[in-house]
């Protein structure tokens, strides 16, 4: 069970031709269509996590899906910090999941 | 010529757009995004254009009359994919705006100042989602997620879908996942039948000019009862299940001041939940500006749309949670008044008409829908509070009860909550409540709040640090004004 893309078939909206797209995330590659955010590019992948939280290493995904709550945060093309959500996909484009562990300090340093 | 730089391209930005070009003025229309229409217009891009959008949207006709109307104007420029970070005020003359234009969180996007001669503020409003244990797992999403990825993606977010929350805005959610292509399993309003009859009925002649309203919501609940989605009152999502993504939810029935009622727990599996309790204005950029707020903290205007700077105008959610009819009304006072016209003019008879109807109508359904103030009862020791710094309730009562602090300043250096990448947009206000609660009296000692930030978007240093490209001119080209009114 995952999110998925309507089948322009079956969509009420009528949606014009669409043209299709490849990313690569974590080095697998990801279809979607030109006009999709990556977040939606991913989702629709069947990944619903798209970072891992510095604290405690839990997974995150899509919260607010419009560019508010920084939830999606992913690398690409070498930038980080982009919001997926925000970012329509590009063929060719390269996603990193990021994970910022936080540094462990070292034993007895209470500085 | 006055220049009008108008912040939002959603109902009320649109609307205030064309008005002031009816008035005369050259107008400056940004929007972060790259499509017309805000959130409550989102659509296929361009490159996937609908022949039958109007299926999903109440005013799909008004939105195509206002964008098309502004596109083809030579005296509206319209900034796409443009983000305010910043609105500086120089004593009394115009502010200046800070702007960066390009792909979002791009770097070496182009900074832009602008110094206008008025701004109308139309920045809207996000989703007010309250913490519950389990609302971080991926799967989770508000409902205005759901909403946009249906609308301008036509992706469902899950196949076996919970809505829930407070509000109307759930039964739009719903419904544009059904015609996505999911199945929704319920929809669970907290508010009970007293208080939705409380907050509608007493005045029910109120309505008769919000006719086009109540068509909107009934015909949101026929679109229900076609599609059989269950709609429940006074039940709440107590939590969130699942390890690497959301696999159940627990909804339980809540008492009318929104306690979960012990052993009424029902557990439904799920491979996604949309859960808004209403919404969050986002007054950054007016409080940027220097705009006074109300008692319960929306943007304060006069019959004008006036804020308390003179030349700084606000239209829309920023001014009250009211829908997509009231800011269009709004939007056309404010965008009239900007351009120089005044509220006694022949062509704002009708919009500040329509602006009445709908101010009662959404006091009305703010009465019905609003959020209660048992809510925290949900809110467990280890349920995150603040998503960005990962803080737990169970920290903020700590650091309350170790520090003895009343000082939401000092509680939030000191627990982090609310300091993190979204700036507390998403928890600030529910980490206000909670920590309130955590009070002996239930209150805290200073007068500061969660709203102001002084960046106002998030920009990269680099970007920060490079010069702004020259000042495009609002006001040198003259161009004739468009024909007709709104």
């Amino acid at each position: 069970m995952a999110p998925r893309l309507l089948a322009a078939g079956d969509d009420p909206v009528r949606p014009g031709p669409s043209t299709p797209l490849t990313i690569d995330v974590d080095g697998e590659p990801v279809t979607g269509i030109r006009g999709q955010s990556l977040a939606g590019v991913i989702l629709a992948g069947g990944t619903l996590a798209l970072r891992r939280t510095s604290v405690h290493g839990g997974p995150r995904g899509v919260f607010c899906g419009i560019g508010v709550c920084y939830d999606c945060l992913v690398e690409v093309n070498g930038q980080r910090d982009v919001r997926s959500c925000q970012r329509r996909a590009a063929d060719g484009d390269v996603v990193r999941t990021q994970y910022d562990p936080l540094p462990e300090a070292p034993e007895g340093d209470h500085a | 010529m006055t220049a009008v730089l108008v912040i939002g391209a959603g109902p009320a930005g649109l609307a205030a757009a064309r008005a002031a070009r009816a008035r005369g003025a050259s107008v400056t229309l940004l929007d972060a995004a790259d499509e017309l229409g805000g959130q409550f217009w989102r659509h296929l891009p361009a490159s996937r254009p609908a022949s039958n959008e109007r299926v999903l949207h109440h005013g799909w006709d008004t939105f195509r009359d206002l964008a098309e109307t502004l596109e083809f104007d030579d005296g509206c420029r319209i900034l796409r994919q443009a983000s305010v970070f910043a609105i500086e005020t120089r004593g009394s003359g115009p502010a200046e705006v800070h702007i960066v234009v390009g792909e979002a969180d791009g770097a070496g996007r182009d900074r832009l100042v602008l110094r206008p001669d008025a701004i109308v503020v139309a920045t809207g409003a996000h989703d007010r989602t309250l913490p519950f244990p389990g609302w971080d797992l991926p799967g989770v999403f508000t409902g205005g997620a759901a909403q946009a990825l249906a609308k301008s993606e036509r992706l469902a977010v899950g196949e076996r879908v919970v809505v829930a929350g407070a509000g109307p805005f759930l039964l739009p959610v719903a419904a544009s996942l059904a015609a996505t292509g999911s199945r929704v399993v319920g929809v669970f309003e907290a508010n009970r039948v007293p208080a939705l009859v409380r907050g509608w009925l007493p005045k029910p002649w109120q309505l008769s000019g919000a006719v086009s309203k109540g068509g909107e919501l009934a015909g949101y609940v026929s679109g229900h009862l076609r599609h059989r989605i269950p709609y429940r009152l006074g039940r709440m999502v107590v939590g969130a299940h699942g390890t690497d993504r959301v696999e159940a939810v627990t909804i339980a029935a809540v008492a009318p001041d929104w306690t979960p009622i012990p052993g009424t727990e029902q557990r439904i599996e799920v491979d996604a939940v949309c859960v808004s309790h209403g919404f969050t204005p986002r007054l950054e950029l007016a409080i940027a500006a220097g705009c006074a707020l109300t008692a319960d903290r929306f943007v304060e205007v006069d019959a004008g749309q006036e804020t308390s700077v003179p030349g700084v105008y606000a239209a829309g959610e920023v001014t009250g949670i009211g829908g997509a009819d009231l800011a269009l009304a709004e939007g056309t006072i404010a965008g009239h008044v900007a351009a120089g016209g005044t509220l006694t003019d022949a062509e704002l008879q009708r919009p500040v008409r329509r602006r009445t109807t709908f101010t009662r109508f959404a006091e009305r359904l703010d009465a019905a829908h609003g959020i209660r103030s048992g809510w925290p009862a949900v809110v467990t020791d280890d349920t995150i509070v603040c998503r960005c710094e990962e803080v737990t309730y169970g920290q903020l009562r700590q650091t309350v009860s170790s520090t003895g602090s009343r000082s939401l300043r000092a509680l939030k250096l000191s627990t982090r909550a609310g300091l993190g990448i979204c700036q507390g947009r998403v928890c600030g206000r529910s980490v206000e409540t909670l920590l309130a609660g955590c009070q002996p009296d239930g209150l805290l000692g200073d007068p500061v709040s969660t709203d102001r930030r002084p960046i106002a978007g998030t920009i990269r240093l680099g970007e920060l640090a490079a010069a702004p490209t020259t000042a495009l001119p609002t006001t040198s080209t003259p161009s004739p004004s468009i024909e007709g009114t709104p």
